[in-house]
């Protein structure tokens, strides 16, 4: 760093909303649920693993709902799993998010003909951001996660509360 | 190692139930176990499946028979274009089909590609249930050289359907020889690398020397097959032993499990089978690499499918054991029952016989070991 810039910076003042500060702070350390129901899953591994690296952005998987942020539905729901998911969800903190990644947790996709089958996570818990494809390739699940850093750029909890 | 006697010390201590799963990091997808634990041992393990129950067999009722290849995909999806490869050969066995010999052999070359990277997925998500972070990562590194192979010859990167009846969808681009020989090329070095460590690593093997032994006995009672079968000490596989497509005409060996470290069918000898298995399905793919014919890859099939009433099974040996399709037509374009057998179902069902009087943690390294997934055994 540069001599007089490090000498200037302790006498100086950053001026900015409480609001963007938090928000920064969540956007910047989404961690996610280490958790896959099915294809989408070995995409979500990839997507973590070395080539896309979705470290970089600031999201690591935690094994414990308790720990994670983030809600990464990969695949299908079954309607024995859906009352298990939304249990996993309701056990994480808040502020909490939900991305809905591939066909089948969007609409129920390939297995809408089946009986067994959950017609989208939605219908069990508040879905943020959905990922088309089936599977989605790694550069699509890091754009959702792009789009969600930057709705919860534009959150205003504090005005909401007030 | 040898699993624990549980004896009743008198102190008045009770078993307790314990839910492994459905969300858990090693059960491999969503099954769940419930356990009943004498203090860190385990007393009765109870498998509880269906948690990716997605009517695969009954949808099959209601497409017809092409329509139902992207479901195969979603059978085993970690090794997509083996269930692909099993389905196309039961309708092509019910309706006599022939293939032609280049179609085949591009079968066999993207099966045992796929191979490959299923048994990395296995080895690297097993050594991440031990507690080793970094090889999971490597797996993951080289399996994107395969999903690149595989997009290059059909677009996609885990659900292919890229087998057809009666032929393959497209033939090999102009330059997939040569990339799929440099991927090769470098595939024994890297796989040099994950030895050194993971599978030379003290911790690792002495982790697993003789933990969660299945005897010979046990395994051909219970029905388990493929590598978990070969990691007991049987030597089995459909590929030469019951030969299939193009395998007789390429040379491999079958690695076996031998104790190397512990006992025969211990938890290390599945591992080692699976390492061994890569190496060997890499040769296949150069031999077949070599060896391809011109010719069409399609063969002439009608318009509409519609096979003679009867029935038909076969079996082929995907990476996570005997895949079987049970297919029943009854002269109609749709199929009236198909039933699908996998190598995943009999080896979750072998998990209650041999959990007892191990260590929960013990129970992680089986779970891995066995390379179970959950849509194979829930479908």
């Amino acid at each position: 760093m540069h001599y007089t810039l490090r000498n200037k910076l302790p006498s100086t003042a950053l001026f900015t909303t409480v609001d963007a500060v938090l928000n920064w702070g969540r956007l910047s350390s989404l961690w996610y649920l280490l958790f896959g129901t099915a294809c989408c899953a070995i995409e979500l591994m990839q997507t973590g693993g070395p080539r896309a690296d979705l470290d970089r952005f600031g999201a690591v998987f935690r094994s414990s709902p308790r720990q994670s942020d983030l809600l990464i539905v990969a695949g299908t729901v079954t309607y024995k799993m859906a009352s298990r998911i939304k249990r996993l969800y309701e056990q994480m903190a808040d502020p909490k998010y939900v991305i809905s990644m591939g066909s089948c947790s969007n609409c129920g996709g390939l297995f809408d003909l089946g009986y067994s089958v959950l017609r989208g996570i939605d219908k069990v818990i508040p879905v943020d951001v959905y990922v088309p494809g089936c599977p989605p390739r790694p550069e699509a699940l890091t754009q959702g996660l792009l789009v969600l850093q930057e709705k919860i750029r534009k959150q205003r909890y504090l005005a909401r509360e007030a | 190692m040898q699993p624990f006697e549980l004896t009743d010390l008198g102190a008045g201590t009770k078993e307790m139930m314990l839910n492994m799963g459905p969300q858990h990091p090693s059960t491999h997808g969503v099954i769940k176990f419930v356990l009943r634990m004498d203090g860190e041992v385990v007393a009765a393990l109870d498998p509880d499946v269906g948690f990716l129950h997605r009517s695969i067999e009954k949808i099959a009722e209601k497409l017809s028979y092409p329509d139902f290849m992207p479901y195969t995909d979603r059978v085993d999806y970690v090794a997509a274009m083996n269930c692909n490869f099993g389905y196309a050969r039961v309708v092509e066995k019910l309706m006599k089909m022939e293939v032609p010999k280049r179609a085949e052999y591009i079968r066999v070359i993207v099966a045992e590609l796929n191979r490959i990277s299923s048994h990395l997925v296995s080895v690297g998500t097993f050594g991440n249930d031990i507690g080793a972070v970094t090889p999971f990562l490597y797996a993951i590194r080289d399996r994107e050289l395969i999903n690149d192979l595989l997009e290059m010859l059909c677009g996609a990167r885990l659900t292919y359907n890229f087998v057809r009846i009666g032929g393959v969808a497209f033939d090999l681009p102009d330059t997939f020889k040569e990339k799929a020989i440099a991927f090769l090329d470098t595939l024994e070095p890297k796989l040099k690398e994950f030895n050194t460590l993971l599978s030379e690593n003290r911790i690792f093997r002495e982790r697993l020397a003789g933990v969660c032994v299945i005897s010979k006995e046990d395994a051909v009672a219970y029905g388990v097959t493929g590598p978990n079968l070969r990691g007991s000490g049987v030597d089995w596989d459909l590929r030469r032993d019951e030969p299939y497509s193009v395998y007789p005409e390429v040379s491999f060996e079958v690695p076996v499990g031998g104790g190397l470290v512990g006992k025969v069918g211990d938890a290390f000898d599945r591992y080692w089978v699976r390492i061994k298995e890569m190496q060997e399905s890499a040769k296949i793919v150069r031999q077949c690499l070599e060896q391809i014919p011109e010719g069409p890859i399609m063969a002439k099939i009608p318009r509409v499918l519609k096979p003679p009433a009867g029935d038909a099974f076969d079996r082929t040996e995907a990476p996570r054991g005997e895949l079987g399709y049970y297919l029943v037509s009854d002269g109609s374009s749709k199929p009236q029952r198909l039933k699908i057998r996998t190598g995943s179902f009999a080896a979750v069902s072998i998990i209650p016989k041999i959990a007892p009087g191990w260590m929960i943690a013990d129970i992680v390294a089986l779970i891995g070991s066995l390379d179970i997934i959950a849509p194979e055994i829930d479908r």
